[in-house]
């Protein structure tokens, strides 16, 4: 590398005189990689320590501050083979960190007591049908009590907080029945161990806790997997910029250094990586990523630049503003605000049903008090009677219900390359009827691809691909997709401008504008006149070819197109693009219904009376201006290379070049809303039949502990069955390009 | 029956070791890298160095 990075913000300085820098590391995919990285960065000068861990793909390295420069420890991973990219721990993840280490704490306390306690009551369930003495009975209840209350009090926090905050806030939720039958079972069987009673309920309370702790810490563990996974990637796609510092020299930082005010440069052939307004320079830009237009604007000094923006052929500066700053950004944001409110109105299908069953189950149980009160019981006896339906209906198995369908469905989706940003993202998606695509970046791969790939004989396109590899244009990036031999050939030379030479076993070879390759040709002249394709030439020798470069559909966007229409959902285009653009992607994708040319807030307007006619909309969509259309869809998913702002409004992301994950989120998604009430209806059917039993007063903490174990066991086992679903509906085919290496294997799956 | 006194609370000492064993396992991070842990395991670099 010629230039070197200056990671300086990412290094933490410890006060021991050592430095620490945490990477994201691209590449690992044995175990001997663990020996390799660690070994060799070992033997550097000044390391102290590097430590990976093969399950995040992190590298923590810390060394004797001053004696090795980071950008050093970068470079040599890279000869290692390895790509690093600094990584920052966000708040959210440390936080996900946390919770979850506490939940399992709390499961550890909960497992301990249950089986302890189990321990007890078993002895008292056998003793009670032999010749235990009541003396014994009071020693073990006492002991169940001692275990079981310090044990609740502090395994029940999650579900107690939760519970208080929901009632705080004037509404309630399945914690709050949980709770009240907790809380009610320890003080009843506390009462009952003082009046020396043959049956306490300590073993069901805190057998319930457990089973509903398992449930809470493998619903926190899978969102904790997906949210590193979204680390990993934003390391990523964490760019560099030339700052240009006091001395006017350019110096690469990564662009979390950057603040408002600082000047850029920016080189031809470079994505801007921050908003910023032109200083000096002229260049045009590719702004597809940002309008979905695909036709370049030329920029003057005094224009705004958005990041994610490709600069063409002009090196220009621009001083960097602040973020939300811009005019195009001003209104999108103004219109996601807005659209945002809206959607945060849906309510959980869980939640849902826990509205409606609190109060039915806090009912019935003063009716039992009342009824056996009328029946001529003492008030004793029906309060017992009416504390065990309450703990007979703590709704164990309804708790469940709904989060292990949930932690299932999304490691399949997981595997299928697709992350949810909300959990309650997949009842939305199960029930959406229509699919709005954008067409830029969405069904069209993100970057551009030879298009006349097919036509043009595979050693001349090797020569002109390997030639390309030279050349910072974007055009040329296009065309290095297609090398197969990733060595670019040496003593390229670029003329800036006109395209890249060299002399390969005495031969010439040229690539760039036909003129400089000296093949004019009055087809392919047409063919420039499209605006959406660009041509390119090369020569070898007297030979002479022409590429057309421009945007191309992804691989399998026709059959999974075509597959989803075969689900029932009907698609449609909305995209920024001139319509022009647009026609030939529609009819190449057999989609009857698209529009061109439309504004962020036409694209709103759109979506809005598509749901006016009561239609569940999903978009798909990658560029800024997609952002608002995203928040105010029913639901949304966005390609990992699309804008940040977008990503973070979209409620699931997907991952490489193939749009096949969008119907895999669709099939997992319908599948795991029907096991979900499916097991609603198990805990249902469970509930009418232990509710006449506890009424009548034949519930012993022996039938209870059946009870809740057997629903528990049911429902889950019940929601396994989300892992078969056949998530690959379509045929694999290997994609023309070998472009599976876009997809970053970062993820330890 | 006398000797659950001593029994049972000796029974209970030892799940509450094997408890603050797990509690100390998980505050030590021994399962930050549960996968790496398992491959590590396989490396012969205490042989010879």
């Amino acid at each position: 590398m010629a230039e070197t990075l200056d990671l300086s913000v990412f290094v933490k300085r410890q006060d021991d005189g050592t430095a620490h820098l945490d990477l994201a590391i691209e590449g690992i995919d044995c175990a001997a990689c663990i020996d390799e990285i660690e070994g060799g960065l070992c033997r550097l000068n000044g390391i102290l320590d590097a430590r990976l861990n093969y399950t995040t793909h992190r590298l923590a390295v810390q060394w004797q501050e001053g004696a090795i420069a980071p950008s050093a420890i970068v470079d040599e991973l890279q000869r290692l083979g390895y790509r690093a990219h600094p990584y920052r721990s966000r708040l959210v993840e440390e936080e996900e960190a946390r919770r979850s280490q506490w939940l399992l704490r709390c499961l550890a306390v909960a497992g301990f007591a249950s089986m302890n306690i189990m321990l007890l009551a078993v002895s008292v369930w056998s003793g009670n049908a032999t010749d235990i003495t009541p003396e014994t009975r009071d020693f073990f209840h006492w002991l169940a009590a001692f275990i079981a209350l310090p044990a609740v009090a502090y395994a029940g926090q999650p579900f107690f907080r939760s519970a208080l905050n929901a009632l705080r806030a004037g509404r309630t939720n399945m914690d709050v029945p949980i709770t009240i039958g907790i809380v009610l079972a320890l003080t009843m069987s506390v009462v009952e161990t003082i009046n020396h009673a043959e049956h306490t309920y300590f073993d069901s309370a805190v057998m319930l806790l457990f089973f509903l702790l398992c449930g809470r810490y493998l619903d926190q563990a899978m969102r904790r997997r997906t949210r590193s996974v979204a680390g990993n990637l934003a390391a990523l796609k964490a760019e560099v910029a030339h700052r240009i510092d006091e001395n006017g020299e350019a110096v690469l930082v990564p662009t979390a250094a950057l603040n408002a005010g600082d000047q850029v440069l920016v080189r031809p052939g470079e994505r801007v990586a921050v908003d910023g307004v032109v200083l000096s320079g002229h260049s045009e830009l590719d702004e597809s990523l940002v309008t979905g237009e695909t036709v370049r604007r030329a920029t003057v000094v005094g224009d705004r630049v958005y990041a994610g923006s490709t600069n063409y052929d002009g090196t220009f500066t621009l001083k960097v503003t602040a973020a939300g700053n811009g005019t195009l950004l001003d209104e999108v944001e103004r219109l996601l605000e807005s659209a945002s409110a809206a959607k945060s109105r849906y309510v959980q299908l869980a939640d849902r049903v826990a509205r409606a069953y609190a109060p039915v189950v806090h009912l019935t149980a003063a009716l039992t008090a009342v009824g056996w009160v009328m029946m001529g019981s003492s008030i004793h006896d029906a309060v017992i009677t009416a504390v065990a339906v309450l703990i007979i209906t703590c709704p164990c198995a309804l708790a469940l219900a709904v989060p292990v369908v949930q932690v299932v469905a999304s490691g399949a989706l997981f595997r299928s390359n697709v992350f949810l940003n909300s959990g309650d993202a997949l009842e939305r998606l199960a029930s959406i009827d229509t699919i709005v695509f954008d067409k830029t970046g969405t069904l069209t791969l993100p970057e551009m691809r030879v298009a006349n790939a097919g036509a043009v004989r595979p050693d001349l396109l090797e020569a002109a691909a390997r030639l390309a590899l030279s050349s910072r244009h974007p055009l040329a990036a296009a065309v290095a997709q297609e090398a197969r031999e990733r060595r670019p050939y040496e003593e390229a030379t670029e003329d800036v401008g006109q395209g890249v030479r060299a002399v390969v076993d005495g031969v010439e070879l040229r690539l760039g504008s036909p003129s400089f390759c000296g093949a004019v040709d009055p087809e392919a002249d047409a063919a420039g006149k499209e605006a959406d394709a660009s041509v390119i030439a090369f020569a070898r020798g007297d030979e002479r070819v022409i590429l057309l470069v421009r945007q191309v559909l992804r691989p399998d966007a026709f059959e999974t197109v075509t597959a989803l229409k075969a689900l029932g959902a009907e698609c449609r285009i909305l995209s920024g693009d001139r319509p022009g653009a647009v026609a030939p992607i529609a009819a190449a994708l057999g989609i009857r219904e698209w529009r061109g040319g439309m504004k962020p807030a036409e694209k709103i307007a759109a979506i809005e009376a598509l749901k006016a006619e009561g239609r569940k909309v999903l978009m798909v969509g990658d560029g800024l201006n997609d952002a608002p259309a995203l928040a105010t869809a029913d639901v949304s998913i966005s390609p990992i290379t699309a804008a940040d702002l977008t990503q973070a409004q979209a409620d699931a992301v997907f991952l490489g070049d193939r749009l096949a994950p969008v119907l895999d989120a669709v099939t997992i998604a319908r599948r795991a809303r029907s096991l979900m009430r499916q097991n609603l209806m198990l805990a249902l059917i469970y509930n009418l039949i232990a509710v006449p039993l506890a009424f009548l007063g034949h519930v012993t903490p022996l039938v209870a502990a059946l009870a809740m174990s057997g629903s528990s066991t049911l429902v889950t086992l019940n929601a396994l069955r989300a892992r078969a679903t056949k998530a690959r509906t379509l045929p694999e085919t290997p994609s023309p390009t070998g472009t599976a290496a876009t997809v970053p294997s970062l993820q330890g799956i | 029956m006398e000797v659950l006194i001593y029994i049972v609370p000796m029974a209970l000492l030892l799940g509450l070791t094997g408890l603050a064993a797990f509690l100390w396992s998980l505050k030590n991070g021994q399962y930050d890298d549960v996968e790496g842990a398992a491959l590590r395991v396989l490396k012969d670099d205490d042989l010879k160095r």
